[in-house]
């Protein structure tokens, strides 16, 4: 025996999701406006002409230019290297901080946190002060007699690299900090009354349990590195020129629109594919986990 | 004393996909009742009091407050006092504001709703912790603003969603004794969830007893607890022993039940001349004895093989200490105690 | 965690030294600032050899300056009064709806902190271009209220799950309507997270360069704006002067909602 639902007990039911799908609305709207409407823009802009017609011209152009190509490595070099170094630096970090006493490590946490408060332009204005030519650290390094004559830190590649490891290194150490900080501390100590070293204990017990943690500060890092723009245009001194730089240029040195569209839609497939790869990756990580569970 | 209404639920039915929570339930509960839900988790017995209050839509059925459909009304037009299970008190607000806040939506004159709260929250013995925080309190102090904000507005009925659930055992009983004079002070119709059924024993004019999304068996405490229409009910009010007819013969030699038999535990005595001619026997191995303070618990194996517990209070249990595992005895119930549950296999 | 370790000094000491090494590069940026700014000289020099308030008089005495300072506290205030309320509704919306509605509408709104600005800097000037908007207030607004939104729901979902939904039906059950329900018992529960929401929306908004460099001009410049473009051209003291002014306000925003939190 099936019974009816009642239909205006149904209606009433539907009436209050409304209500609060209503509620989201406004929030909606404005995505839609400032970012999903933009985005559509850009895609229709890459295949028109300056007066307006439809063309794949746009693509040709862009896509048989050498920089857009050397464009799209630069893109690639800064993300990856970007990200080795926060991995670098950031693991043994969060390592450190997840072993302090809880006290200590609020206080250490909210240094590490410190840039994230200040302005991404007051960090690249210091970073400058420091790396150039006549800067602190040449200034310190040729006084020490530890360099005969000033490097070359800013105003290109290295510049750029040391500006983003430094915006990104406390976005990628949040995510990696509170995975390692859920570890239960008595796994840690099993493993050493197993025999295990601290060197095995790190890379059989830590590390698989916070590969979560590190993944996610990964995909925070690619996401934000791929369109950085304000690092490479300070730091980069024209030297460094990822995609979201030739957009910039583009717009402003030649006012072509459409070429400037497809930089942008390359820019947009890059963080595409690279997130079908970090998808990729994130199962493979997950199988292997549940494969040792069963050895 | 504010006039109550009763209450009648027709046929609800609420799903969730293909969970059936409530099974066409129909309840009339009587105006100034006391009426008790009692069922394990997932019963129906929640939503049953959630779809009354207004927070669960049923799928079809009605819901009548006196005359007034309140299927489809909003719950905040409803008039129901609730107390909720973690008593939902508002940490923002002191006691006072709490118990003031449906007066004040309710548009009544500020001193007015200031005489009303003390008044209410002196009747549950709050009186001079108007101005305390909600955190500062006891769990028995929170349950109790809780009761005076749920009472104040003077709602025609009152629902109550496991409210002693996170109380200790002795201000349970307290708090039990205390909402139940409160309601009898208001004669405000109740519906009380529990899954405690003690408690459901202790407060309630009837229980009615839920399993599966449906009400197996409405009445009287002494019904349900000595007369369970089944199984369920049976087993879920206490230690219940459900016998195949032919384990059971009467002492007087006259023919058993062919129905199932339930006797609790507590219902049996070793002594023949305690129970009456009309009386039964069941006879058995003794497997397991344990003494528990205020009785002996037996564990016997009836002849058919299923075992039996027999609860002995300590006064009449002087031989209990000198029996052996594995000696045969007979343990005796009167007639009286002995319940055939219609249609129950053994 | 390591504790299990007691004995291993040299890890530890390694270990530690590194993390001395990290902490330093992360927060010598930020510091080496301050000093550079009361510097007497107009070459950056560490340490200064002299010390005055020159710069902090170039800067406040700039009217081109004082307006970007003002337009980017104007901007972050309207930012955080627009995209706070807007980001508690959709949570509630999204804490409510459950299932596939919710997953989809936290898809779509944190759409914009996962497009690279640049896209976002560029496609909106096109709209806005499109409407004439270019330069407007209300066109740099636009572009900062839906960079927050994502942020300010990243507060207060969490804060929504948190949140004892049995509190609503109580008040609901006790008469009150939607609005005063979320009015009257969200709202003030939810205090900590909406002003931590509400900073959080302020900095973002004061802190972005990327969409005010391509959509703000003129009179509506803002100081991330002017500072970039000057940093372009040439370095000068008056930055340091500015960054430290900057970097001060931050540190006062965040100390007054801390300590709004704790009290």
């Amino acid at each position: 025996m099936t019974v009816l639902a009642d239909p205006a007990l149904a209606a009433d039911a539907r009436r209050e999701r409304r209500f609060f799908l209503s509620l989201s609305l406004p929030a909606l709207f404005i995505v839609g406006l400032a970012a999903i409407l933009p985005i559509v823009w850009i895609i229709r802009q890459s295949f028109l002409t300056t007066g307006g017609e439809y063309t794949v011209g746009n693509y040709e152009k862009v896509l048989s230019s050498g920089l857009t190509w050397s464009a799209l490595v630069t893109t690639l070099e800064l993300s990856l290297g970007t990200l080795a170094i926060c991995i670098l630096l950031g693991i043994p970090l969060a390592l450190a901080l997840a072993s302090a006493r809880p006290r200590v490590a609020n206080l250490l946490m909210a240094l590490v946190m410190l840039p994230l408060w200040t302005s991404i332009l007051v960090r690249t204005y210091g970073w400058l002060v420091l790396l150039r030519r006549d800067g602190l650290i040449n200034a310190a390094l040729t006084g020490s007699g530890l360099a005969t004559e000033p490097l070359p830190l800013a105003y290109n590649f290295t510049g750029t690299l040391i500006g983003m490891v430094h915006y990104m290194l406390p976005l990628f150490l949040l995510p990696v900090y509170a995975a390692m900080r859920d570890i239960d501390a008595n796994l840690i100590r099993a493993s050493a009354s197993m025999g295990a070293t601290i060197g095995q204990a790190i890379r059989t017990v830590i590390l698989p349990l916070s590969a979560g943690g590190i993944f996610s500060g990964s995909i925070i890092v690619f996401i934000y590195t791929i369109g950085f723009f304000i690092t490479p245009a300070v730091l980069g001194g024209g030297k460094v020129n990822p995609l979201s730089i030739r957009i910039e240029r583009t717009l402003s040195t030649f006012q072509d629109w459409g070429s400037a569209s497809v930089l942008g839609i390359l820019l947009l497939i890059l963080m595409a594919l690279m997130g079908v790869m970090f998808l990729a990756a994130r199962r493979l990580i997950a199988g292997r986990k549940v494969g040792t569970a069963h050895a | 004393m504010m006039k109550s209404l009763p209450i009648t639920i027709d046929s609800v039915r609420k799903t969730y996909g293909s969970y059936v929570a409530l099974d066409d339930v129909s309840l009339d509960i009587r105006a100034g009742e006391f009426l008790t839900l009692l069922g394990p988790s997932g019963s129906g017995k929640t939503t049953l009091l959630m779809a009354l209050a207004g927070f669960v839509r049923p799928d079809s059925g009605k819901l009548l407050l006196g005359d007034r459909d309140i299927t489809r009304l909003a719950p905040n037009k409803r008039d129901i006092g609730i107390v909720f299970q973690n008593y939902a008190l508002f940490p923002h607000m002191n006691v006072l504001a709490n118990v003031e806040y449906p007066l004040a939506l309710r548009k009544t004159p500020k001193a007015e709703a200031r005489q009303r709260a003390l008044d209410t929250l002196a009747r549950v013995k709050l009186e001079g912790l108007s101005e305390r925080n909600i955190a500062a309190l006891s769990g028995g102090q929170r349950q109790r603003v809780a009761l005076a904000r749920a009472i104040v507005f003077e709602p025609r009925v009152m629902l109550m969603d496991e409210p002693l659930s996170a109380l200790d055992k002795n201000l349970r009983e307290t708090m039990q004794y205390e909402i139940r004079r409160l309601h009898d002070d208001l004669g405000i119709t109740t519906i009380y969830v529990t899954h405690d059924q003690r408690e459901a024993l202790t407060m309630s004019d009837r229980v009615a007893v839920m399993n599966s999304g449906r009400i197996q068996q409405i009445d009287t405490p002494q019904q349900i607890y000595d007369r369970p229409s089944t199984r369920f009910v049976a087993e879920f009010m206490g230690e219940a022993n459900i016998v195949a007819p032919g384990s059971v013969r009467r002492i007087d030699g006259a023919d058993a039940s062919r129905e199932a038999l339930m006797i609790r535990a507590e219902s049996f005595h070793l002594d023949a001349k305690l129970v009456g001619r009309d009386g039964v026997a069941l006879d058995g191995t003794l497997c397991a004895k344990a003494f528990r303070g205020e009785n002996w618990l037996l564990t016997l194996a009836l002849d058919g093989g299923q075992e039996i517990l027999v609860c002995i209070p300590a006064a009449l249990a002087s031989g209990c200490a000198e029996l052996t595992i594995g000696q045969q005895m007979t343990a005796y119930a009167p007639a009286a105690k002995v319940h055939a549950i219609p249609g129950a296999k053994a | 965690m390591l504790e299990a370790y007691p004995d291993n000094r040299l890890a530890r000491i390694l270990l530690w030294s590194f993390c001395a090494l990290v902490l330093a590069f992360l927060m010598l940026p930020t510091l080496v600032v301050v000093p550079l700014s009361f510097s007497a000289s107009n070459l950056l020099e560490f340490p200064p050899r002299a010390y005055s308030l020159r710069w902090y008089e170039t800067f406040f005495g700039s009217a081109t300056w004082m307006a970007a300072l003002r337009t980017s506290l104007i901007l972050g205030t309207l930012t955080a009064m627009v995209a706070v309320p807007l980001g508690l509704l959709a949570c509630i919306s999204i804490n409510r709806l459950g299932g596939k509605a919710a997953i989809t509408i936290q898809g779509i709104l944190l759409i914009p902190s996962i497009v690279p600005g640049i896209l976002l800097a560029i496609g909106l000037f096109f709209v806005l271009a499109a409407q004439r908007l270019v330069g407007t207030l209300f066109g740099v607004l636009v572009g900062h209220v839906v960079l927050a939104i994502p942020v300010a729901c990243i507060v207060l979902l969490p804060a929504l799950v948190r949140f004892d939904w049995n509190q609503v039906q109580a008040a609901r059950s006790l008469g009150a309507n939607w609005a005063r329900a979320i009015g009257g018992i969200i709202v003030p529960q939810l205090q900590i997270s909406l002003l931590s929401a509400t900073l959080m929306a302020f900095l973002t908004s004061l802190d972005e360069s990327v969409i005010s460099i391509f959509v703000a001009s003129g009179q509506n410049s803002t100081l991330p704006k002017l500072m970039f473009l000057s940093l372009r051209d040439q370095i000068d003291p008056t930055i340091a002067a500015i960054s430290t002014v900057w970097t001060g306000i931050v540190v006062v925003a965040v100390l007054i909602v801390t300590l709004r939190q704790k009290s």
